[in-house]
């Protein structure tokens, strides 16, 4: 996108972001396929960091190779697997290397991934994390040492709203923002009024928030999300709705219920636009955009 | 405390292999009060190791001994008379307490019975927790008296990770969540403010390996 992120969330009163996940290995034909699909569809794609703590090609190459296929690059950074150092040094990387955006997590615990006997580093939090980007956008690295030359990121955090409980979790929204966080990315919301009980207190903020909008592909899917992802909900209703439609046709009814949830957030206006996850069904994207229309 | 766990006695027989004669040294400090260590555990190991050699077929000699502390000169002394005889010093010490045998006496097999795992505090009967990562600079006071560099897995120092869950920690959830025990207490005490206060990040030179502290008292007499 020729504006960027942070021009899109000035500019328009709904921004939709998407996600790629890097492969597990150097094959990325698939991959490409999918940033060309989704590119020109949405104002930005992450490109996460490790996810779920299995190790894959980073984020930052493939921030690069989004961009260079003309999309706009959103860069996943956790604070799992690199020290102060690496982090910043792949900061400074990044940004020569054109992208202008980052997503601070603090990162899924190693003993989830495919590495559970590597060591975990968390040198930084994401708090920390958000002021290390906050000081190299003012030319100086976290030791107070001049840049020849700064950054100027466009920095965002998660936030889950049906953290339970949720006020440690609003607190550490709030001390998010002061660190330097501009947009957030919220956890996958599902029960929009609770949702709009969050963003009562988020919208004390000048901040730009995204709902988190996970594609449901079967009703066993959403048990599962219930009873295993933290701050995740699926009401019983969606869960019936799922398990109502022909084996064969849950996927639909599933991009039927992410476009219902989209197209209320922004009819309603509840939030400043969504970032859309459907994990492993990427190509998909498109038709949860048309049915949220 | 320090509290540590046995190694499995198929560890430990692997270690004395084809050993003739070996001292099992117990520590009667803190792997004493954790079960672990102490007189009567050395007495336990010792007499596993002499009934696998009988059934086995090959007898040895395992003899035991505890002393008060392991970490402490003053009561490895006891041991001088003793060791030399011994193929090998078993000690069912700490780690501390291990090195310290393997140092004072030099040209002796020192090997580990037991795993060291953490600082910690008796839970209740026969639990212990981990309470204290010695990261060398307390910060206690701002977090309600819990330690987030020790109770939080990912060590957040600025509030609870995503991954919370009813108060649970994400990564075993039979463990309370650091930050919903400290928001808790800071709520209870009237100082959330405290949780409003961005914290730098950790200053970890204070932890750079091997730590070594002279009290006080002592610089001031070595100057002198």
């Amino acid at each position: 996108m020729a504006g960027g992120l942070q021009q899109a969330f000035a500019e328009k009163d709904f921004v939709v972001t998407a996600e790629i996940g890097p492969p597990k290995g150097t094959d990325v034909a698939e991959m490409l396929r999918r940033i060309d699909l989704l590119k020109d569809k949405v104002d930005g794609l992450n490109a996460t960091d490790n996810q779920a703590a299995v190790m894959r090609v980073s984020s930052l190459a493939v921030c690069r190779l989004i961009r260079e296929r003309g999309g706009e690059p959103i860069l996943q950074m956790t604070c799992r697997d690199r020290n102060r150092l690496a982090l910043q040094s792949d900061l400074l990387s990044a940004w020569i290397l054109g992208v202008r955006n980052v997503l601070t997590l603090t990162g899924d615990y190693v003993t989830f991934g495919d590495h559970p006997d590597a060591k975990p580093v968390y040198d930084l939090d994401s708090v920390q994390l958000l002021q290390t980007i906050d000081a190299l956008n003012h030319g100086k690295d976290l030791a107070g040492n001049e840049l020849k030359g700064a950054t100027g990121f466009f920095a965002g955090a998660a936030v889950t709203p049906e953290a339970d409980p949720l006020e440690p979790q609003l607190l550490k929204f709030e001390k998010k923002v002061r660190a330097g966080a501009k947009f957030f990315q919220t956890q996958a919301v599902y029960d929009l009024d609770k949702f709009k009980h969050f963003m009562d207190q988020a919208r004390k903020y000048e901040v730009k928030i995204l709902a988190g909008v996970v594609l449901l592909v079967s009703a066993g899917m959403a048990r599962y999300m219930n009873k295993n992802v933290p701050g995740i909900t699926v009401p019983e209703t969606l869960i019936q709705e799922l398990a109502d439609a022909a084996k064969d046709q849950a996927l639909d009814r599933g991009i039927a219920i992410a476009g219902r949830t989209i197209r209320r957030l922004r009819e309603e206006k509840l939030c400043d636009g969504v970032h859309v996850m459907a994990i492993g069904k990427e190509d998909r994207v498109p038709d949860i955009l048309r049915a949220a229309e | 405390m320090i509290v540590a766990e046995r190694k499995s006695l198929e560890r430990i027989e692997a270690m004395i292999e084809g050993m003739q004669k070996v001292l099992v040294v117990g520590c009667g400090t803190c792997v004493a009060v954790c079960l672990t260590g102490g007189e009567k555990e050395v007495e336990l190991l010792a007499a596993q190791l002499r009934m696998k050699g009988k059934l086995e077929g090959h007898p040895r000699t395992i003899d035991e001994i505890t002393v008060t502390r392991q970490c402490d000169r003053e009561y490895l002394e006891q041991l001088i008379k003793h060791v030399a005889e011994y193929d090998a010093l078993l000690s069912m010490a700490c780690g501390a307490g291990v090195q310290f045998l393997a140092e004072y006496f030099g040209d002796q097999i020192v090997l580990p019975a037991v795993n060291t795992l953490f600082i910690g505090a008796a839970e209740g009967a026969g639990v212990w927790t981990q309470k204290c990562a010695a990261c060398a600079d307390c910060l206690l006071d701002q977090t309600g008296g819990i330690c987030p560099m020790t109770i939080c897995t990912k060590n957040l120092l600025n509030g609870p990770c995503g991954g919370t869950q009813h108060g649970k920690c994400e990564v075993d959830g039979d463990k309370d969540c650091a930050w919903t025990l400290i928001y808790r207490k800071l709520e209870k005490i009237g100082a959330l403010d405290r949780m409003r206060i961005i914290q730098p990040p950790k200053n970890y030179r204070p932890m750079t390996k091997p730590g070594r502290y002279v009290h006080e008292a002592y610089q001031a007499a070595k100057k002198e």
